[in-house]
């Protein structure tokens, strides 16, 4: 009887220590080829700077236009003007989400003791700058030949894009979100006159929404 | 012979060590990793890795490249095809264990 409890408390803490290993194996690989800093709270950021931005061109639309701006042809033909104060409006968002978003996942990293500039987060940023520089070259060209209301789905389906790519190098939930983009571009250019409503959607809703399910299922339980 | 005892005879005596089990699976998801990332990601000291790695590669399980750049040695560790033949049934052996104690 003794015998045969020592031995089966013997295997008890073997099997612990297998599936301790197991684990540690599975964290290693994980952190060694994703790069994991990515906050939750930087999608709800991000999300807000993007309503704000969306918010901002509205405004400025129904003043420069004298017209209510859901008619997002008018855009076409009165921005040919104000064109760049939709870009630097656009631009500030950009830098503002980009900041904040590396702000936070320095914070994640140096909290959880890991090198927030790793070669994750080189290839990461790689992965996702290749189609994100493609986008936005591509909506330069289509200012320069006036095909103004294809940017904000074009800017939908590429951002979409970049998500899907890099997702192999980060957490696996931004696909999904990636996905998301992209069929709201697509519809988007399938209803141009409503660009600016799928832009404040998809870059702003969606983030927020997204951000808040990443910060519930990653960062709640580190704390 | 039992269940277990087959999966437990199947565990490579190699891997018996939470730093080696940890350079495997590192060098599975990697294709080249050099000694500063390694210790970083397993936050062991120099010389504990060292003679860890050095284990892997008596193995022949670990490749080791020692390179110069300017002045600096820079070594990185590769994987061989023997390595992760052997790392892979060293991890179904364990999960086989797992499963039976169940």
């Amino acid at each position: 009887m003794f015998s045969f409890v020592l031995q089966s408390t013997l295997i008890m803490t073997n099997t612990e220590e297998q599936l301790a290993a197991l684990q540690d194996i599975r964290k290693i690989m994980e952190r060694s080829s994703r790069f994991i800093s990515l906050n939750g709270l930087s999608g709800v950021f991000v999300g807000l700077f993007a309503l704000a931005g969306a918010a901002l061109a509205y405004l400025h639309l129904s003043q420069t236009n004298g017209r209510v701006a859901d008619d997002y042809d008018a855009v076409a033909l009165v921005a040919d003007k104000d064109i760049w104060f939709y870009c630097i409006d656009a631009i500030v968002v950009l830098v503002l989400s980009v900041g904040v978003s590396t702000l936070l996942s320095i914070r994640k990293a140096n909290k959880e003791g890991l090198n927030f500039w790793d070669p994750t987060a080189k290839r990461l940023l790689l992965n996702m700058l290749i189609p994100l520089v493609t986008g936005g070259l591509f909506c330069l060209i289509l200012i320069l030949h006036n095909f103004l209301t294809l940017i904000a789905p074009t800017l939908l389906i590429f951002y979409g894009l970049a998500l899907v790519n890099s997702s192999k190098y980060t957490l696996e939930d931004i696909r999904y979100l990636g996905l998301l983009e992209i069929c709201l571009g697509l519809l988007a250019a399938y209803f141009p006159a409503n660009g600016l409503v799928f832009w404040a959607i998809g870059f702003g809703f969606l983030h927020i929404v997204y951000g808040i399910g990443m910060y519930i299922k990653y960062d709640k339980k580190v704390k | 012979m039992s269940n277990k005892a087959i999966s437990i005879a199947q565990l490579n005596k190699t891997f018996e060590s939470r730093i080696r089990l940890g350079i495997m699976s590192i060098l599975m998801v990697n294709d080249e990793v050099d000694f500063s990332r390694m210790k970083e990601l397993l936050q062991v000291t120099d010389g504990n890795l060292a003679s860890h790695v050095a284990a892997l590669e008596k193995a022949e399980y670990v490749k080791v490249n020692k390179q110069f750049v300017g002045k600096k040695p820079n070594t990185t560790f590769i994987a061989t095809k023997l390595g992760r033949k052997a790392f892979t049934a060293h991890l179904e052996a364990l999960e086989k264990l797992l499963k039976s104690t169940k």
